[in-house]
């Protein structure tokens, strides 16, 4: 008998399912994984951005207590570089990936260098110290602009002036320049967009275990992709067949793109299990070496020229943008500037003329790579500074200027004109005025206004960002044509074991966003069981179906439209087997409160448990039924999918210090329809305070030669909770026809959206002064500076 | 953290802990461990041993019978939550509840920032500001050292290796003493960017007849701001003083810069907060 409907879990704010686990300390992160004989690695890094190692003098090392082996380059110089899996389209790369260990030269301080392997950690520490490196030092640069420059030093000899690849879209520069030549209103800016350090709680670590007896080899690792890992691992660097390779990712704390990338010590773990006849070998980075090696973020330094009509119509953009890739190329860095920031500039307007030109350049500092909201952050930041900019040289309110560049919903499917893929759907409008309601924005400005007039110390800003995002990476056909190097569909196996319980293994996996949570609430929904009989598994390349990873915001909306279509296909065979048991037509079967029945009599209708286990012993099926009901999809999108939405952050600024204080933040959000109310609002939350970071705190500084300043977290400030606002947040619900779920993705975007709000609040605050644009962080002594500049 | 080797000893007493420090000159006094255990796990500080405080007797407590003292090992937390100090002298409260966070609060000590001397500890100047001195017990004997003359440059104290200081005093305040801490706190560290610490006694007529401030977080040590305290002694405590005073205050100190925040922003907010801090201790009054 089927039973009456049970409670719909889709769209219900349910709890974390693996919170418990993970907040009392049962979570199994890479720390917590011991295997017998383990046995710990530990780096000696360079001390210079830019040095020749002339020798290594490891005999020392190599007589300490504890010690089992001492390596260098030298030693693996038969091991492949690193692989670069993303090349920026159609122009040509000069790729220089680094080495699993610096090979005669190192170009970024935290350079590996040397290897030392010991029974104990701190007998690794202690070695590192006897390891005598003699370097000769090089001229370094930091600095995208500076290492394109006549004379500045070379990091690598196939790449003159430090060029890794010019990269343009849009329309030509020349159309575009005669098009602002002919504009009424003409801004020309140098806008910035500081390096940053992902700075995931946990940081980064691998084991490496090989079993003599069967060739195989394991890797536990900080991993935001465990099958690219093994994928990279096997066929570019150790030249291992795949099938030998298992990837393992436990618990993960955090990646925000920085475990994404394949780095040197998850093929060296591996190899040197291999030398010490099996035993497993482990690496766990400090923070400190967190800081200086593991892939940064963003890093642009770009020239704008806006035209635009003296009533706010934008009529032409140029944008030249300067992205420092690093001392080499990470596994898919030039990809972020190229197809994720440039083809996304336009944002959500209607630019008739628009150029996008990118230069990766090469200099002395960390890899930069792919960060929370990978080039959308840089494309949202400019373009909603853009506008700003043209508000303010028009007088026409920030508001006024974005309604009258908007997108409409009759544009959609929209092309920006910078060679992407067409915009879903959308309705930027709506979720601008709802904003711009909830904050009160007509009262923020009398108020404003009136402190300005009364020479209040306390300055009040405003600050405006409307919001679109490309994600759900993502179509494999056009990812191939914009130079990744892969595949980026995402794939699930879904199956009812015999007692009726429910398995998922899916090739998507969580660094923290609970995707076991939001999988089974739609396994729930879709199949009718309940939520307590469904496991998501997940992260293991064994037992697993290939899958790309977590990241792009692609979990829902692609690695669950992949749960969903294999729950469908399990349905369908439920009700083929449920025909068959019931002596009915198929065509009169239908399916619903967890069971099948014939149209009208679910009294006498089987459920899925029932049905699961019919299939399960094989008895009595269908002619030509295999036994089980189980089916696996690998679930290729047609297309992006494209939230939107307006943040508007108020903020207070000391005329004496230059202090902001975040009065308030509103944001109105359209990620589609939503699985998990409770989760949406963590990620805005989490990915708001991120960019809020980006806009007040954070930011690498590295000396002139190339030494990094900020090097812990005494120097580099993260947005602690005690320092986030409250956040007032609503949505809009536009369902994208991307994919059957009609989610959009939410991961990326409040980290998108809030770094221009909060930037353009603090502008928008001294603006009066005669300030219109400022370099972030906007630190208390930028923006006193910048108002002792202006009076 | 994995540091190089160390010994570690628990005494029970002073006379003990001494006897430790005097056997092994590399040895380092542990109190709550917030400054010299992240100096340990860089590996920048690298002890012989360890003597830990933790159950040496007497070294905690707070005594409020005129004078304020305060034994060395108590910690911030302990000072945050007295109700009997939030009665006798509040600031002292407020400060503790303004160091680092709740964690560091728990377990730094006051006696810990006296001897570590952070260039941008919070108490080194507020105990500077209120006239505070430490008592140092070493194997010479006792004896009673001035917050003035306690610290010497960064990092350094006048203490000697062998000595502990086992408490801190706070002199009673003058009758119209009105006292206050200004700290601009660092967005990673929390420690102070800038942080003015002020005590101001107002006499009979009516004028300031005692000045302290002190200014940490841009200078090597916690230094007085003696161009600001004489801008005040003998003046009536209002806009116009205040407003001189704060305009004096980075004279003559030795403000230091970094990359977050240049010399010269410093020493603005060095006359910002010194007007500040006074604003707010007039109030006191
Ligand atoms: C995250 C973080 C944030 C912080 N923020 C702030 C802040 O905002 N403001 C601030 O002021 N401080 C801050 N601190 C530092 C904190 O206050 C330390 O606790 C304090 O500086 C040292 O006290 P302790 O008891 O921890 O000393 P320890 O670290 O144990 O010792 C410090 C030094 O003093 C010596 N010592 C300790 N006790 C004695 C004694 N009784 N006699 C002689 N020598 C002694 C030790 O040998 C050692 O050299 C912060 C620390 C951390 C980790």
């Amino acid at each position: 008998m089927v039973a009456s409907a049970p409670e719909k879990l889709v769209g219900k704010p349910i709890k974390r399912r693996e919170d418990p686990r993970l907040i009392t300390g049962a979570g199994v992160f890479i720390d917590d994984v011991r295997l017998p004989g383990l046995a710990h690695m530990a780096v000696l890094r360079s001390p210079y951005a830019h040095a020749r190692i002339v020798s290594i003098n490891a005999d020392a090392a190599r007589a300490m207590p504890g010690v089992l082996g001492v390596f260098t380059g030298e030693d693996i110089k038969h091991i492949n570089p690193l692989p670069c899996a993303w090349q920026a389209p159609g122009v040509e790369n000069k790729v220089n990936t680094p080495r699993l260990l610096a090979l005669d030269e190192v170009h970024q301080v935290g350079d590996p260098v040397a290897v030392v392997v010991t029974e104990s950690p701190y007998q690794a520490k202690d070695a590192l110290a006897a390891i005598e490196v003699d370097y000769e030092e090089l001229p370094a640069v930091v600095g995208a602009r500076k290492a394109t420059t006549p004379g500045a030093p070379q990091l690598h000899e196939n790449a003159p002036s430090n060029i890794v690849f010019r990269w343009s879209c849009g329309q030509d520069a020349d159309q575009v320049d005669a098009a602002l030549a002919a504009s009424e209103v003409q801004v020309r800016e140098r806008i910035g967009n500081q390096q940053l350090i992902p700075t995931a709680i946990e940081p980064r670590g691998s084991i490496g275990r090989y079993d003599p007896g069967t060739g195989e080899y394991t890797l536990w690792a900080t991993s935001q992709a465990p099958h690219v890992h093994r994928l990279l691992t096997a066929a570019f660097v150790l030249g291992v067949p795949e099938q030998k390779i298992r990837v393992i990712a436990p618990d993960v704390g955090g990646g925000f793109g920085s475990k994404i990338y394949l780095y040197f010590d998850m093929p060296l773990v591996l190899w040197l299990s291999e030398q010490l006849g099996g035993r497993p070998v482990k690496f766990f980075e400090d923070r400190s070496e967190n800081f200086l090696h593991t892939s940064h973020g963003r890093g642009h330094d770009s020239d704008v020229a806006i035209g635009a009509t003296k009533d706010g119509k934008i009529t032409a953009l140029r944008v030249d943008t300067f992205a420092n890739l690093g001392g080499y190329l990470s596994t898919i860095a030039p990809g972020t500037p190229s197809t994720l920031y440039g083809r996304m500039v336009a944002g959500c307007y209607k630019i008739p003329n628009i150029h996008v030109g990118i230069t990766g350049v090469y200099t002395n500092t960390a890899m930069v790579d792919a960060y929370r909201g990978a080039g959308r952050t840089e494309a949202s930041y400019m373009i909603e500074r853009v506008v700003d900019l043209v508000a303010n040289a028009t007088g026409v309110d920030p508001a006024e200027v974005r309604r009258l560049n908007f997108v409409q919903p009759e544009d959609f499917p929209f092309d920006n004109g910078l060679g992407g893929l067409p915009y879903d759907s959308g309705d930027y409008e709506k979720a601008l005025n709802r904003a711009l309601e909830m904050v009160g924005y007509e009262d923020l400005r009398r108020e404003q206004a009136e402190r300005r007039e009364n020479g209040d110390r306390k300055m009040l800003g405003i600050g405006l960002s409307s919001f679109v995002e490309a994600c759900g990476l993502g179509p494999s056909q056009y990812m191939g044509r914009e130079g990744w190097a892969a595949g980026l569909w995402e794939s699930a196996n879904v199956r009812i074991h015999l007692t009726g319980k429910v398995v998922v293994t899916t090739g998507s996996l969580p660094h923290g966003q609970g995707h076991e949570t939001t999988f089974s609430q739609l396994v729930a929904d879709e199949l009718g069981v309940p939520f307590e009989d469904i496991q998501v598994k997940h992260s293991d390349t064994q037992g697993t179906p290939f899958g790309y990873g977590s990241y792009g915001s692609r979990s829902l909306a692609v690695g669950g439209t992949a749960i969903y279509k294999s729950v469908a296909k399990v349905r369908e065979k439920a009700m083929q087997l449920a025909a068959h048991l019931l002596e009915a037509a198929p065509e009169d079967i239908v399916y619903e409160n967890g069971g099948a029945y014939v149209k009208g009599s679910p009294e006498s209708g089987k459920t899925i448990q029932e049905l699961a286990g019919a299939a399960h012993v094989g008895y009595d099926l269908p002619a030509g039924m295999e036994p089980t009901l189980e089916a696996t999809t690998f679930y290729d999108p047609p297309s992006f999918t494209f939230p939107f939405g307006t943040h508007i952050c108020v903020v207070e600024v000391d005329r004496d210090t230059g202090d902001t204080e975040v009065k308030r933040y509103v944001a109105v959000d359209d990620v589609g329809n939503v699985v998990n109310p409770l989760i949406v609002d963590g990620q805005l939350h989490g990915g708001i305070t991120q960019g809020l970071g980006q806009a007040l705190y954070e930011g690498v500084v590295y000396a002139e030669k190339g030494e990094m300043l900020t090097g812990s977290l005494n120097d580099y400030a993260i947005v602690r909770a005690s320092m986030a606002p409250m956040f007032e947040l609503e949505n809009t619900v536009t369902p994208t026809s991307v994919n059957p779920l009609g989610a959009r993705g939410v991961g990326e975007a409040g980290a998108i959206a809030s770094t221009p709000a909060v930037a353009n609040a603090v502008i928008d605050a001294v603006s009066h002064l005669g300030i219109r644009n400022m370099d972030m962080p906007l630190t208390p002594e930028r923006v006193w500076r910048s108002m002792a500049a202006n009076t | 953290m994995f540091p190089s080797q160390f010994d570690y000893h628990r005494p029970s007493s002073v006379a003990e802990a001494i006897q430790f420090l005097q056997n092994d000159p590399d040895a380092k006094i542990l109190a709550g461990g917030h400054s010299l255990i992240p100096a340990m796990k860089l590996r920048l500080a690298v002890p012989s041993a360890l003597v830990d405080l933790s159950q040496v007797d007497g070294l905690r407590g707070i005594a409020v019978n005129g004078d304020i003292r305060i034994g060395a090992m108590t910690t911030y937390a302990q000072l945050r939550d007295s109700d009997a100090l939030k009665a006798a002298m509040p600031l002292l409260s407020e400060v503790a509840n303004n160091v680092g966070d709740p964690q560091v609060q728990s377990r730094g000590t006051l006696g810990g920032s006296l001897a570590h001397a952070d260039p941008a500890a919070d108490f080194t100047a507020v105990v500077l500001a209120l006239g505070g001195s430490v008592k140092a017990v070493g194997t010479g004997g006792e004896r009673e050292i001035s917050a003035d003359d306690l610290f010497v440059d960064l990092f350094t104290t006048s203490l000697n290796p062998d000595e502990v200081i086992t408490e801190v005093t706070i002199p009673n305040p003058a009758a119209r003493t009105g006292m206050a801490y200004q700290k601009r706190g660092h967005p990673a560290s929390g420690y102070a960017v800038v942080g003015v610490a002020v005590s101001v006694t107002v006499g009979d007529d009516g004028n300031v007849s005692d000045a302290r401030i002190a200014v940490t977080g841009c200078t090597p040590k916690a230094t007085r701001a003696t161009a600001a305290e004489q801008a005040l002694v003998g003046k009536p405590l209002n806009e116009a003083s205040i407003d001189a005073a704060a305009k004096a205050a980075p004279e003559g100190l030795d403000i230091n810069g970094d990359h977050y925040a240049s010399a010269e922003y410093r020493a603005h907010l060095v006359e910002v907060d010194t007007r500040r801090a006074l604003e707010a201790a007039a109030k006191a009054l």
